[in-house]
């Protein structure tokens, strides 16, 4: 059993015959926070969808969650990951409840988990409002309150400060560092660096497929 | 799979209620395709009902092609895509409850329809009638092929191939046996031989889909 809630070894992956990543060794320990920094294009999104399940390893090695990258099916390991990409994960025209409810009898969790998962991510008053009449931040919120009544061993979470205005970054902040203390681990992609708050973040830069630095 | 098949037929007729594509432009879309359908017949031959079947099934072939567009639409974004991937719905379920919900489209539609193959091409309202039965079970299993179809013409290395032109001859068995049955309804032969090819193509795309979804849905 490995150490690690997810570990990649040289992983490669290729798409359409062109390699997204290449030879990325990455380790991600038991309730910790991972940034992942680097231009457009970099493959932070296809690190994230690697991690995720979301896309097949092409070469090297990995696990995730105790799933083989290389040899297991990786469906399984999608129920046991909460992803947030920085497209609309949601229906548009199911309202803020009837999305989280589809999310909640599909992983068959309780109900009851919707109201303070709206809460806590400040959604209570919208919650009969469609979602495509959310604004930006307001969608984002509402993918995290997806992950919360999920409650995943992996957070992967792409670019989630976009679009956040000051209070929604600090109430990301504050929420990253709940999940860590709860024992969970994150793994986040952003253009800048996390909020001061967070205390220990481990930093891994990609540049074109690679990981350039890490600290 | 029964579960997760009522979950996602109830969020998609949702979805298809709040967004009324059904409505705004399926529906109009046949009723157009119909009436012009009759228009190039012409008067003549369009006042006799033995075209209305074959062309009834035309449309509803060509409003199928057009629901399991939208069906696959309201799941396409990457986001949302990515996101219900990570929910693990078991893929069989998916392809029945999208089954469910786009049978329920197509029944909605092809009763509309079938008034206008009675108003538009004279087809008799008693035969017509008669067929609805056959009807319904030949639109059901059109759904099912095209849940099928819709993956593979998806988002996806298959999309870019010759397959979902290939996959189209599918729909063949179905189109000739609806029209043989409602024509048979209509007093020109057996209504339940032509029947029964249906039915049986039903069953056999849902063990097909059921089998093969999850497969061609993750290509």
């Amino acid at each position: 059993m490995s150490e690690f809630v997810a570990s990649l070894n040289d992983a490669l992956v290729v798409r359409s015959g062109f390699p997204l990543l290449s030879g990325v060794t990455l380790e991600v320990a038991p309730a910790t926070l991972t940034l992942l920094t680097g231009p457009n294009g970099a493959g932070k999104t296809t690190l994230l969808q690697l991690l995720g399940g979301l896309v097949g390893l092409s070469g090297g090695s990995g696990q995730v969650c105790g799933v083989d990258l290389a040899r297991d099916d990786r469906r399984a390991l999608r129920r046991r990951v909460g992803w947030l990409g920085h497209d609309s994960s949601f229906y548009d025209d199911l309202s803020v409840r009837e999305n989280l409810t589809f999310a909640a009898k599909a992983l068959g969790r309780p109900l009851e988990d919707l109201a303070p998962a709206l809460e806590r991510v400040g959604l209570r008053d919208r919650s009969e409002v469609l979602a495509r009449r959310l604004s930006a931040g307001q969608r984002r919120r509402l993918g995290l309150a997806w992950l919360l009544m999920r409650r995943p061993e992996l957070w992967l979470l792409d670019e989630p400060y976009a679009a956040l205005d000051e209070d929604g970054r600090r109430f990301l902040d504050g929420l990253f560092a709940d999940v860590v203390a709860a024992g969970a681990s994150i793994v986040v992609s952003a253009h800048d660096h996390l909020g001061a708050t967070l205390g220990a973040v481990n930093t891994v830069h990609l540049v074109g497929g690679r990981v350039e630095s890490r600290s | 799979m029964i579960r997760v098949a009522l979950l996602v037929a109830a969020k998609d007729l949702r979805v298809e209620l709040r967004s009324r594509v059904l409505l705004w432009q399926v529906v109009p879309f046949g009723a157009m395709a119909l009436l012009l359908s009759g228009l190039a017949l012409g008067p003549a031959r369009a006042g006799h009902s033995g075209a209305a079947p074959g062309l009834f099934f035309l449309v509803m072939l060509f409003v199928t092609l057009l629901t399991v567009a939208r069906s696959r639409a309201i799941d396409a974004r990457a986001g949302t895509r990515d996101s219900i991937a990570t929910l693990g719905l078991d893929p069989g379920g998916v392809f029945l409850g999208k089954t469910v919900a786009l049978t329920v489209e197509l029944w909605v539609t092809g009763a509309l329809l079938l008034a206008g193959t009675v108003v538009v091409l004279h087809a008799n309202l008693a035969g017509t009638l008669a067929a609805s039965g056959n009807v319904a079970v030949t639109l059901a299993a059109l759904a099912a092929a095209g849940v099928l179809h819709g993956a593979l013409s998806g988002p996806g290395d298959g999309s870019a191939t010759l397959l979902p032109l290939l996959s189209l001859p599918a729909f063949a068995p179905l189109l000739i046996a609806g029209e043989r049955a409602y024509s048979a309804a209509l007093g020109h032969g057996a209504l339940w031989a032509w029947g029964t090819i249906s039915l049986v193509a039903l069953v056999a795309y849902l063990a097909l889909g059921i089998l093969l979804y999850g497969v061609l849905d993750e290509s």
